[in-house]
C-alpha cells in the first residue's frame, strides 16, 4: 500500500477532469433542463484543437512539425490551451444557435446555414459519386442548401415560441453528439486513425507528480474563475435568475437566449481545456470516438453530485476519479479485475442514486446552475 | 398547411430532381458493376480474390501495410500475364478494425464480389469473427498475420502463413530468460483482445517453465484513458521485465507512462508492436521504446535472394519505401493462394467460380511445401498453419529492425 498517495494523486487528476466536463453539463441543465449530449464530443473535438493549434503554433510537436519553434514554450503551451478553449466555445456556441435555439424560438437563419450546409454538402458528394460534371454537382449542393432553408424559412415562422418539448431537445442533443462523432470520422475532417500529442510537452519532462499538479491546478484555477463568472459579474447573475426561473428573468428584461449562448460557450470552453490538459499532458491517443466515455462518465458525474449544481458536479467528478483509480490500483487484490473499473464507476451511481435520488448536493441547493 | 407558393414549388423541383439523379445514376453503376462479374466464365475474365483489412481505425498501419503486399504481389502475377490468361482482381473492403465490420465486409465478398478465396485479417479478433463465414460457404481463407491458435481451428478451409502465439510467447520467454537473464516479469496486456490475451497466456506458461517467476499481472481495455494506476502497483513490484503483449497504439502510450514513473526495466512485446509509427507513438526516436524488444515475423533480411527481389520491387513501386514484416506476410499470403490456384489447375467448364474448383483450391492451399516467400520458406501443417522461425528486434533510434536474436520453430 506504500504507493496509496501516488494513485490518490493520479485518482484526482483524473477526477479534477471528469468534474471540469461535468460542470458543462450541469450548468446548461441548470438553465435550460436539458441534458447537452453533445458535450462529450465537444471535449472530443477540444483535443484536436489542441493539436491543431499546436501545429500552427510551431510548439509541442518540433519532431513532425517543419516550423521553427516560433514562441517560448511554456508560453506556446498556455497559448494552445487558450486557443482550444476559444474553438470549442465557439462550437458551443454554434450547437446552440443551429440546433437547440430553432427548437425554442423562431431563429432560421443560423440552422439554415449549419445544417444547408451540411445538406448542401452530403447532396455536392452524391451528385461527385455518380460522376455528374462538378458544375452541375456544385449546382445540386446549393439548390439542396437553399431547398432546406427555405423549408426552414417557412416552418419557422409558423412556431410559436416556448412550446418546445424536453423530449424534443434531448434527441436533438444526441443527433448533434451522433453527428460530431461521424463527422469527425470524415477522412477530409479528422479520419478514425487515432492520434497523439508526438512529443513530450513543452514544459520540459515533467515528474508524474508534477504533471498531476499541473493538471489538477489548471483545473481548479477554472473552476474558480466559473465561480468568479456565476456569482460574482452581471451576466453571472443574469445566469442564476434564467436558472432560478426563466420566464420571470425574461419579464424582468433579460435576454435568456444571449444567457444560454453563454452558458453554453462557458462549458464548451471548460471541456475544450480539459480535452487539451488529458491528451496533451498524459500522451493518450485519441480518436473521434473518445468523448463517448468521457461524455458518460462526466455525464455520471453530475447526476451524482446533484445535477444543476456546481459544487455538486466538482466532487461527483473527484469520486468518480478516485472509484475508477482505486479498483484498478487495488481491485486485483481482492479478485475485481481493472478491467471492471467502468462498472464499478456506474455501480456507485446506482447506490448514491438508491439512497439520495438528487445527487449528493442536489437536495440542499437553494438555487440551481 | 399554409406553405408559401414560391417555396413549395421550388422544393417539389428539388426533389423531383434529385429522385431523377439518383434513379439514373444508381442505373448507370449497377450497369457498370456487373459488367465483368456477370462473364465469370468467359476466357479473360479476372479471377476475383477478396481481401479484408482494417485501413482506418485504432490497427490502421496494420491493413494498409498488408494491403501494399498483396497489391504487390497481385501487380507482379498480373504483369506476368496472370493465372492461364486470367488476371487477378483484388477486391479489398474495410473493416476499421471492427470485428463485427470483419463479418461484414467477409460476407460482402463471397455473396456478391463472388470471391474465389479471401485474404486477411491481422488482428486475431477480426479472422476470428470472419473465419466462421468463409468456413461455411467453403471459401479458403488465408490469414497473413493473425497468430492466435483459434483462427485456424475454425475449419479446413481457414490457413495461415505465419506462426502462431504458443510459439512466440515460448519465444519470448526464451529470449528474456536467455539473453537478458530476467528472473521476475511482469505483464500488462489487453483482456479485450483475443491476440493480447493469448499470447499473456503462452507466455506466461513458457516464462514458468523457463525457471521464472511472473510477480504482477495487470489488465487494461484498449481505449483506456491512463494506464499509470496499473503502471504504478508495476513499479513497486519491481520486475526485471515487463511483457505488453498489445497493438501499437497503446504501446506507445504505455511505454511513455512507464519511463514517466520510473519503471526501468525493458518492455518485451509481440508482432502487434510492428507499425511505422510505433516509435512515433512512443514520444520519437530515443524516446520510451528506446531499447525495448518484440518477436516478429521476419526482419527481411536482404541476404537472401527473395527477400532481395521483394524489398526491391516494393520499393520500386512505393516511392523508395521499405516494406515491413507485415508487407511481406501479405506478400506472401497473396503468393501462397496464387500459387495454389495455379496448382489447381483449369477448372472444368472455365468456371472458377465453383464450388468444386474452391475445394481444389483448398486442397492446393494445404498442400503447400516449402513456398520460398519473402518472410522465409512456408510449409503447411496439419493444422493449416505454417512453421516459420521467428525474430527477436530491438528498437534503436528511429530503426526497430536490429536483429538480436533467432528462434527455429
Amino acid at each position: 500500500m506504500h504507493d496509496f498517495p501516488q494513485q490518490i494523486l493520479i485518482g484526482l487528476q483524473l477526477g479534477s477532469i471528469y468534474a471540469l466536463i461535468a460542470l458543462g453539463y450541469t450548468m446548461v441543465y441548470g438553465v435550460l433542463k436539458l441534458i447537452n449530449f453533445a458535450h462529450g464530443d465537444v471535449y472530443m473535438v477540444g483535443a484536436y484543437a489542441g493539436i491543431g493549434a499546436a501545429w500552427l503554433l510551431g510548439t509541442w510537436l518540433p519532431t513532425v512539425v517543419h516550423l521553427p519553434s516560433l514562441i517560448p514554450s511554456p508560453l506556446g503551451a498556455v497559448l494552445v490551451l487558450l486557443a482550444s478553449m476559444m474553438i470549442c466555445g465557439l462550437l458551443g456556441l454554434l450547437i446552440e444557435q443551429a440546433a437547440y435555439r430553432p427548437l425554442r424560438t423562431r431563429a432560421w437563419i443560423a440552422p439554415a446555414v449549419f445544417l444547408g450546409a451540411a445538406v448542401g454538402y452530403v447532396a455536392y458528394g452524391i451528385a461527385t459519386n455518380a460522376n455528374r460534371t462538378p458544375v452541375s454537382a456544385v449546382i445540386i449542393g446549393v439548390v439542396a442548401w437553399a431547398g432546406l432553408a427555405a423549408l426552414l424559412y417557412t416552418t419557422q415562422r409558423r412556431r410559436s415560441p416556448g412550446t418546445g418539448s424536453r423530449l424534443t431537445a434531448l434527441i436533438t442533443a444526441i443527433g448533434v453528439s451522433l453527428f460530431l462523432e461521424n463527422f469527425g470520422v470524415l477522412p477530409q475532417i479528422f479520419s478514425s486513425d487515432p492520434r497523439f500529442f508526438p512529443n513530450d510537452p513543452p514544459i520540459a519532462r515533467l515528474s508524474p507528480n508534477v504533471e498531476t499538479g499541473l493538471i489538477f491546478t489548471v483545473s481548479v484555477v477554472l473552476m474558480i474563475a466559473l465561480t468568479y463568472i456565476v456569482t460574482r459579474t452581471r451576466i453571472g447573475k443574469a445566469i442564476r435568475a434564467v436558472s432560478f426561473d426563466a420566464d420571470a428573468a425574461a419579464l424582468m428584461g433579460i435576454n435568456t437566449d444571449r444567457v444560454i449562448a453563454f452558458t453554453f460557450a462557458l462549458g464548451a470552453a471548460l471541456a475544450g481545456a480539459a480535452g487539451v490538459l488529458v491528451f496533451g499532458l498524459q500522451h493518450t491517443k485519441f480518436d473521434p470516438y473518445v468523448g463517448v466515455l468521457y461524455g458518460l462518465k462526466a455525464f455520471v458525474a453530475a447526476v451524482l453530485g446533484g445535477i444543476g449544481n456546481i459544487p455538486g458536479a466538482v466532487l461527483g467528478g473527484l469520486i468518480m476519479g478516485l472509484a475508477e483509480t482505486l479498483v484498478v490500483a487495488y481491485g486485483p487484490n481482492v479478485g475485481i479485475d481493472s478491467t471492471y473499473r467502468d462498472a464499478v464507476a456506474f455501480f456507485l451511481l446506482i447506490l448514491i442514486l438508491l439512497f439520495r435520488p438528487a445527487g449528493l448536493l442536489g437536495k440542499f441547493a437553494p438555487e440551481k446552475v | 398547411m399554409r406553405l408559401n407558393c414560391a417555396s413549395t414549388r421550388l422544393l417539389c423541383g428539388l426533389f423531383s430532381a434529385s429522385a431523377f439523379a439518383l434513379t439514373f445514376t444508381g442505373c448507370a453503376n449497377k450497369a457498370a458493376e456487373t459488367g465483368p462479374a456477370a462473364g465469370g466464365n468467359s476466357a479473360s475474365a479476372p479471377i476475383i480474390v477478396g481481401e479484408f483489412a482494417s485501413m482506418t481505425g485504432a490497427q490502421a498501419t496494420f491493413g494498409s501495410s498488408t494491403d501494399k503486399g498483396v497489391q504487390l504481389a497481385a501487380a507482379e502475377i498480373n504483369k506476368a500475364g496472370g493465372i492461364d490468361g486470367h488476371k487477378i482482381a483484388i477486391h479489398l473492403e474495410n473493416d476499421e478494425g471492427q470485428p463485427d465490420a470483419a463479418a461484414t465486409a467477409v460476407k460482402k465478398l463471397i455473396t456478391e464480389d463472388k470471391a474465389i478465396a479471401i485474404l486477411g485479417e491481422v488482428a486475431s479478433k477480426n479472422s476470428i469473427a470472419a473465419a466462421p463465414f468463409c468456413n461455411s460457404n467453403r471459401v479458403p481463407m488465408i490469414s497473413p498475420s493473425s497468430t492466435n491458435p483459434k483462427v485456424t481451428q475454425t475449419g479446413p478451409y481457414i490457413f495461415r502463413v505465419c506462426f502462431i502465439d504458443p510459439f512466440q510467447g515460448t519465444v519470448a520467454a526464451k529470449f528474456v530468460t536467455g539473453t537478458l537473464k530476467a528472473k521476475t516479469a511482469a505483464v500488462l496486456y489487453d483482456k479485450t483482445s483475443d491476440y493480447s490475451n493469448g499470447l499473456q497466456d503462452f507466455f506466461q506458461k513458457a516464462f514458468v517453465a523457463q525457471g521464472g517467476k511472473i510477480v504482477l499481472v495487470r489488465t487494461y481495455q484498449a481505449g483506456d484513458p491512463d494506464f499509470r494506476s496499473s503502471l504504478t502497483t508495476i513499479k513497486a513490484a519491481n520486475p526485471d521485465i515487463l511483457y505488453v503483449p498489445g497493438y501499437y497504439n497503446e504501446v506507445g502510450t504505455i511505454a511513455r507512462q512507464a519511463r514517466q514513473l520510473g519503471i526501468k526495466a525493458p518492455l518485451v512485446g509481440g508482432d502487434g508492436w510492428e507499425s511505422p509509427i510505433l516509435i512515433e507513438g512512443a514520444g520519437g526516436p530515443g524516446g520510451a521504446l528506446e531499447g525495448s524488444y518484440f518477436t516478429d515475423h521476419s526482419a527481411l533480411d536482404e541476404k537472401d535472394p527473395v527477400v532481395k527481389k521483394f524489398v526491391e520491387s516494393y520499393k520500386a513501386a512505393n516511392s523508395g519505401q521499405s516494406p515491413d514484416a507485415l508487407t511481406g506476410q501479405g506478400y506472401d499470403a497473396a503468393g501462397v493462394l496464387f500459387a495454389a490456384i495455379k496448382a489447381a489447375g483449369k477448372p472444368e467448364g472455365g468456371d472458377y467460380n465453383t464450388d468444386a474448383f474452391r475445394a481444389k483450391v483448398r486442397d492446393a492451399i494445404a498442400a503447400t511445401k516449402g513456398y520460398a516467400g519473402a518472410t522465409g520458406d512456408i510449409t503447411l501443417d496439419a493444422d493449416r498453419n505454417a512453421k516459420k522461425s521467428a525474430v527477436v528486434l530491438q528498437i534503436k533510434g528511429n530503426n526497430y529492425k536490429n536483429v538480436i536474436a533467432t528462434f527455429q520453430p
